[in-house]
């Protein structure tokens, strides 16, 4: 059994279904049969539809091109409908969600899965950043503390070592002689 | 007399700084997902009521306390508090301990941020479908029975054990992740506040651009108007329920970062004339600010989410009407839905019941409240995937949030760096990046265990256990240590040496009396409250009956004892310093009694 969305798919471009419609429906599905079962010349004659309703669905079935009382097996009417899924919906402008077959659940794609996860760039792009800033900053506070020991230490070297007792501060450090 | 020595101590390069800083660290994650949360659970506009009075009586006082006591005595929290009283050092050691420890969860939830941000550069969103199952007939089992966002976060992120007990093994993408948290973490925190100082004019400004970026986004989204008008109607029967009152009471309080340490040592290395009850209310005043602010994006985000929710419910029914019926395509629409139900219903009842037909309610989705990690990302991820641009507003989202939480992560480190620093513990041929990365490594290192399997549960017992009641303790025994033990009086000539003002009745009523019974009256609800009933936790079971709902399971008893200990051991540092003190002054008094020396000088010794 066959579902048709169409209006919703569609909206504003959607096409009315009438009878050319679903020849192309038989059409599609005849091409499918001749591709991807055993070979033989389908005809649209050879899918036969029945209990359309308004809703756009209906009932087929397919019938065998030699011998037009045979019913074609169920499942490899299925088999042949599913590998050709996409060529059926793009005939018809839609999708496997507006285009609904009751029993053949779609194959669902594969998403394409590339080589190197996109997340682990992402997260190299940002360590890398930061391990060069890392070591950005730590040679320039060794740099830093290298011209500290060797330049001023005359100055600072009384203040920093010493303790100073506060009651006897006065504006200088050193007593004035 | 007082000894000092003439080694510089690092300061602000200017104002601008320090109040980004100070702003920053009260500003975090809590604004944006726990505030809004409050607000929708406890009656919208109403809470702001209970919320208020929180903040004048409790929040800016402790607020005002901690910035001018950090400011006149220019040491970090455990220098602070040893000047008051060489019996009171253990409250400066417990405001450590609780840094510390919440420093190393705080920076998980960074590093999930992180795992999130990395994800949001691919097209689609890897939370927006299903994974495949193997023989790619269908979805997995976990992933429909939940949704793609849930199983996003617990699968593909956590990799989420179904109990507390199962640990699981560490999850390599998480150490990662956490590894460069703490990376960037440690390349703004490196000098101390010398590189924070240059990283907050970021992270402290970069979450409003994005707040205000997605307020005009949000309030273009279809069903924003009904979410805001949720978030805030208010229903004033919530103000009688006392429990809106204790909640209110401790968001103001962990909102604002009380009790750490860290504003105590963000102000230590300011000016000492500098009007600090100006830089409260700045602060205060901001962070409420802020907070009130980001509820309205969120909330017109939530509301477009349940919108689309709703939305889908009816699309769902309307196909499945159209389908059993018959009836022409886009014949039913969500105008005259009520109409076509009510004629089929008529005809055919036996076969619409049979449809299980869904009851569509706008009401039941925008009620599905969440906070916490929950609303960062299950909610909001779901909804970003319906945004247009979707890659575009998951990144600024998740940066946003990353800038919020690394601002309070400096507070977090500086409230242990300080201190130690003050104590003099570290020998002085260690540089300080070297230390600084020290403090990091040891970080990572413990937090590893919040990457197993196990690890979410964890986090939310360090949250639930150790960034709650401890502090609540802490700042009951700072503005009682500042009021009475160094005094009142002294306190006020200290403010008004640093501002030049005396402050006025309003800080001198709340200081003396409001704040520390505010604090006190919270503790004891609070412990009542929680000691009532035995601790459960939401567990994630696909194996449960009733999965996709959480599994609700007791603690073991082991974990429970661990829950104490983390509520206990930072606060037993109080009693057990005064204790150690208290035992050396007896032992002196003991020798001195014994063996009187003409000269007495062996007390000239100092040992503090």
């Amino acid at each position: 059994k066959y579902l048709f969305s169409i209006n919703s798919a569609l909206g504003d471009q959607a096409y009315v279904w009438n009878e050319n419609e679903m020849f192309l429906f038989r059409a599609t599905l005849a091409f499918a049969m001749r591709t991807y079962s055993d070979g033989q010349e389908y005809d649209v004659a050879n899918v036969v539809v029945c209990d359309e309703t308004p809703r756009v669905s209906f009932w087929f079935v397919v019938t065998s091109p030699l011998d037009a009382s045979l019913l074609v097996d169920k499942r490899r009417v299925e088999e042949a409908v599913r590998k050709s899924r996409s060529r059926i919906n793009s005939a018809f402008l839609l999708t496997d969600d507006t285009l609904e077959f009751i029993g053949i659940p779609p194959t669902l794609e594969a998403p394409v899965a590339p080589d190197t996860p996109p997340w682990l760039i992402a997260f190299g792009v940002v360590m890398g950043g930061v391990g060069a800033g890392i070591v950005v900053l730590l040679v320039s506070s060794v740099k830093r503390d290298g011209e500290e020991e060797t330049g001023g230490k005359t100055e600072n070297e009384a203040a920093s070592d010493a303790i100073y007792n506060m009651s006897f501060s006065d504006d200088e450090p050193v007593t004035q002689m | 007399l007082i000894t000092l020595e003439i080694t510089e101590r690092p300061k602000w390069d200017n104002k601008v700084q320090y109040m980004l800083t100070c702003i920053g660290f009260a500003v975090g994650l809590g604004n944006v997902w726990r505030f809004p949360y409050l607000c929708q659970i406890y009656g919208g506009g109403a809470f702001l009521i209970p919320y208020g009075i929180a903040f004048v009586f409790e929040g800016l006082p402790l607020l005002h306390m901690e910035l001018a006591i950090g400011q006149r005595l220019r040491m970090g929290s455990v220098g602070v508090w040893n000047s008051i009283s060489p019996y009171l050092g253990g409250l400066g050691v417990a405001s450590m301990l609780v840094s510390f420890l919440v420093g190393l969860f705080y920076n998980m939830l960074l590093a999930w941020i992180l795992w999130y941000f990395f994800h949001s550069f691919q097209s689609p969103l890897p939370w927006r479908d299903c994974p495949l199952n193997l023989n790619r007939t269908g979805y997995v089992s976990e992933c429909e029975k939940s949704s793609p966002v849930n199983y996003f976060w617990y699968r593909e992120t956590l990799n989420i054990t179904p109990n507390i007990e199962t640990s699981g093994p560490v999850q390599w993408w998480l150490v990662l992740c956490l590894a460069s948290a703490w990376g960037l973490v440690y390349i703004c925190f490196i000098r101390g506040i010398e590189t924070i100082g240059k990283a907050i004019y970021v992270t402290a400004t970069f979450p409003y651009l994005v707040l205000t970026i997605f307020l005009v986004r949000s309030l273009t989204l279809a069903g924003a108007t009904d979410g805001l008008i949720y978030l805030f109607t208010p229903n004033w029967e919530t103000l009688k329920n006392p429990n809106v009152w204790l909640d209110a009471a401790t968001q103001i309080f962990f909102s604002l970062s009380l009790a750490f340490g860290g504003l105590i040592a963000f102000s230590s290395y300011n000016v000492q004339k500098n009007n600090c009850e100006r830089d409260a209310l700045i602060v205060g005043c901001v962070n409420s600010f802020t907070s009130i602010y980001a509820s309205i994006p969120i909330f017109a985000i939530l509301g477009f989410k349940a919108n689309e929710n709703y939305n889908n419910c009816q699309n769902w029914n309307i196909l499945r009407l159209t389908n059993s019926f018959n009836i022409g395509d886009e014949n039913i629409t969500v105008e005259n839905y009520d109409v076509w139900f009510n004629y089929l219903n008529a005809t055919d009842p036996s076969e619409v019941k049979s449809l299980d037909l869904k009851t569509c309610n706008l009401q039941t989705f925008l009620d599905q409240s969440v906070s916490g990690t929950g609303l960062a990302f299950i909610v909001f991820t779901e909804a970003v995937i319906n945004m247009p641009g979707a890659q575009v507003w998951a990144v600024l989202f998740f940066v946003m949030l990353f800038s919020l939480g690394l601002s309070s992560m400096f507070g977090n480190l500086e409230g242990v760096l300080t201190p130690l620093l003050d104590l003099h513990i570290i020998p002085s041929w260690i540089p300080k990046e070297i230390f600084t990365g020290l403090m990091c490594l040891s970080s990572f290192t413990v937090g590893l265990l919040f990457t197993l399997g196990s690890g979410n549960y964890w986090l939310e017992i360090f949250n639930s256990y150790v960034g709650s009641m401890p502090l609540l303790i802490i700042a009951f025994f700072e503005i009682i240590s500042v009021v009475y033990i160094y005094g009142i009086d002294r306190f006020n000539d200290d403010i008004e040496w640093m501002t030049g003002r005396r402050p006025n009745i309003y800080w001198q009523a709340t200081w003396r009396f409001i704040s520390p019974l505010m604090l006190l009256v919270v503790f004891v609800a609070y412990v009542v409250i929680e000691a009532e009933k035995r601790p459960t936790y939401n567990t994630w079971n696909p194996d449960y009956v009733h999965f996709p709902l959480a599994d609700v399971q007791h603690y073991p008893e082991w974990v429970y004892v661990i829950c104490v200990l983390l509520s206990v051991l930072p606060v037993v540092s109080i009693p057990l310093v005064a204790l150690y003190k208290f035992m050396g002054f007896l032992n002196k008094y003991i020798m001195k009694r014994h063996n009187p020396n003409p000269y007495g000088n062996e007390l000239c010794h100092g040992e503090f």
